[in-house]
């Protein structure tokens, strides 16, 4: 009999970090994250999560404790927000340099300065370059499965995984969710097997410095240099595209549900209007794409599920696009949104040629309502079919200087 | 029980060919301690001098388990290991964080105090070199006043150092020590009985830097003693809140008299440019301290 609660984001994330076992967690206090590490107190102090819970003094050293002890051998789990990340940020260097699986939530929240609490997703996509796994979740459902899946990603190619969803809109909203089977979960993840720990048995040292070239060991092997290691922390993320996938799919055996490996469509077989984007935001215009279908509009929905690795396969979807419009949360100043700068790259030299409408929507919390992804998908229509071929980007509900 | 010459291990666990510079406190401090530790030890350690001594990838002069960690996270670092060794059921293992002065008293204040107040299972070591001396000797919160640095070059530091073993005794730690390498049966005995006791354990390691310091290689033993024979540096020993000389300077403290610290200061370029004025403040602060632990020890 399946166990369906209604429950917020928070807790799908806890349940899902029970389900996994890790065993050392870490966790500073910060909205909206704040909930899943009182959660994971309380369950510790409990005894149904049987885990080291170090309530640190920072999120720099959240991270820290998870290197370390990661490194030491055991399952790790950490969560934050906004600021909190990019307090984290060194930290998040070292543990992908490090190649360790370390398993993160990011409960999305603009970042200062102005000072805002709510949501937008510019914390995550400042850390892009960390060489973290960025997987995003359109709903609580979809958030307790992907963590579930996130140990087995990052365990699988060593990498770190960050697992992201909308603060408040997710974090704070509750909506029915299927809790996955204890055992069965066992099933899909076992048990972590490190691949170089710290123990007394075999003495080593564990990022010593690096030269620029590659050195001798003891035996007179050649060994990699620090190039060669950063080398391989892309194979490992080139590994991933085919990891998330299997371990979508193996989920979607077991459990009976599938939320896309790099991405998810919606209504696409014969779409020529395709909206996309991340988390909440690619739900909603699930919405409002019904909405243009009821007029005849034939529109879909590709929803990135994987910002990094950034899936191969979105031009194969995107064919017989004869316009794309991006809904994202965040931008990359001085230029454009992230995920459409993304996008187009890797579009180029596809033969894909529609307009891409960079729609930058509900930073620091503002409401993006499915009206108004509609406007603005009617608008670059209209524009469309006035012949203007043009790629802009629009701020979306945005008081513009006079 | 008391340690002496013929009773501390002889295992070696740093071997020969470390990057540390020639006549390094710390090379001789670091050996003393992994003896007094032995092999069941895991180091966290940041980006620094010791880093460096462990060497480039891929050798490394020291064998037991170490990880560096960012310059921050010593004690944060040393606290995932901790809690990653008791989820693992592995009681029986030492760790240790080792860093220097930069790495406790200024950018790894935050790690250190978090660490301490949680009573994490671990030994911190600070080796004090009294200047970030990896990256060329500037000026850090453990600078005593007067000193020429790369970052003080013409008007010399201002203000004493930090005073780092009261801000850990305001944590209420079960033991806490200071040490020399110039006393290295002293500095042995401290770190086997801190490997005894359970909770955060604090020893600050007086660290002659040649360098750093400005005095000829081979005077590192010398110069480590005339700090402890002045005052600059007293050995002691806080258990509970119970301070006690120890070593050589528990003598000095019985006979009332230390050398003048104009001895221990002509022998270092880096005070070079102090003026009489900031020698007898120096010499004032050294006072003020070994006055305060005389009555505390006789308390």
């Amino acid at each position: 009999m399946s166990d369906v609660r209604i429950i917020t984001g928070n807790e799908a994330a806890a349940l899902a970090v029970t389900l996994c076992e890790p065993q050392v967690v870490a966790a500073y206090p910060i909205t909206p994250q704040t909930k899943i590490s009182e959660l994971l107190s309380e369950y510790v102090e409990r005894g149904t999560l049987k885990a080291e819970y170090v309530r640190v003094e920072s999120e720099h050293s959240a991270l820290s404790v998870l290197i370390a002890a990661s490194t030491t051998g055991v399952r790790t789990f950490t969560a934050t927000s906004s600021n909190g990340l990019l307090y984290m940020h060194e930290q998040l260097h070292w543990a992908a340099g490090s190649r360790l699986p370390i398993v993160m939530c990011c409960v999305n929240r603009g970042v200062a300065a102005p000072w805002s609490i709510f949501n937008d997703q510019q914390d995550s996509m400042s850390q892009r370059d960390t060489g973290w796994i960025q997987l995003y979740c359109r709903n609580n459902q979809e958030i307790i499965d992907t963590v579930i899946q996130a140990y087995r990603i990052a365990e699988e190619v060593y990498v770190p995984v960050m697992v992201c969803y909308d603060g408040f809109i997710l974090s704070h909203t509750m909506m029915p969710v299927e809790i996955p089977d204890a055992a069965e979960v066992r099933r899909y993840l076992p048990p972590y097997k490190p691949h170089t720990f710290l123990e007394p048995e075999r003495p080593r040292t564990i990022n010593p410095v690096f030269f620029p070239w590659r050195r001798q060991n003891a035996d007179g092997v050649l060994c990699d240099g620090y190039m060669e290691m950063r080398r391989k922390l892309q194979k490992g993320l080139e590994k991933a595209r085919d990891v998330i996938a299997v371990a979508s799919s193996d989920y979607a055996e077991r459990f009976g549900r599938d939320h896309g490996g790099l991405f998810w469509t919606h209504r696409v077989e014969d779409a020529d209007i395709i909206l996309t984007g991340m988390g909440s935001i690619a739900a909603e215009a699930t919405l409002a794409a019904d909405l243009l279908r009821n007029e005849g509009v034939r529109a879909g929905v590709v929803g990135i599920r994987s910002y990094r690795p950034f899936p191969p396969g979105l031009p194969a979807v995107l064919r017989n696009a004869r316009l794309i419009v991006v809904f994202e949360k965040c931008f990359s100043y001085g230029y454009e949104g992230g995920v459409t700068s993304d996008l187009k790259a890797s579009l180029y030299g596809t033969g894909v040629d529609a307009p891409v409408i960079d729609v930058i929507a509900g930073l620091g919390g503002r409401d993006v309502k499915t009206a108004d992804l509609l406007g603005a998908v009617r608008e670059a229509m209209k524009s469309l079919e006035s012949g203007d071929r043009a790629c802009r980007t629009v701020w979306l509900n945005c008081r513009e200087e006079e | 029980m008391q340690e002496n010459l013929f009773r501390i291990n002889d295992k070696e666990y740093i071997l020969p060919g470390s990057r540390a510079c020639q006549g390094c406190g710390l090379s001789i401090a670091y050996r003393f301690i992994l003896k007094a530790l032995r092999e069941n030890t895991i180091v966290a350690i940041p980006p620094s001098c010791l880093c460096v001594l462990h060497g480039l990838y891929p050798t490394t002069s020291v064998i037991v388990p170490a990880i560096n960690n960012s310059f921050a996270s010593t004690a944060a670092s040393a606290s995932g290991i901790v809690a990653a060794l008791k989820a693992q059921n592995r009681p029986d293992i030492n760790v240790l964080a080792l860093c220097g002065d930069g790495g406790t008293y200024d950018i790894g204040i935050q790690s250190l105090s978090g660490a301490a107040e949680r009573n994490t299972d671990f030994i911190f070591a600070c080796y004090d070199n009294e200047a970030y001396m990896n990256t060329g000797t500037q000026r850090s919160g453990a600078t005593p006043a007067g000193a020429v640095t790369t970052t003080t070059p013409v008007l010399t530091k201002q203000g004493h150092k930090k005073d780092f073993v009261k801000i850990m005794e305001a944590h209420n730690l079960p033991y806490i020590a200071t040490v020399s390498p110039a006393y290295p049966i002293d500095l042995y005995d401290k770190f086997v009985k801190a490997g005894r006791i359970k909770g955060t354990r604090y020893i600050q390691i007086d660290t002659p830097c040649p360098p750093g310091w400005g005095y000829p290689a081979k005077d590192t033993i010398k110069i480590g003693k005339l700090a402890v024979e002045t005052g600059m540096f007293p050995l002691l020993e806080i258990e509970d809140g119970k301070l006690r000389f120890t070593g050589r300077s528990k003598t000095l403290a019985e006979k009332g008299k230390r050398t003048p610290l104009v001895h221990y200061v002509e022998r270092q370029a880096r005070f070079r440019k102090m003026s009489m004025e900031q020698l007898n403040q120096l010499q004032a602060w050294v006072d003020r301290r070994w006055n305060e632990f005389l009555r505390r020890a006789g308390e």
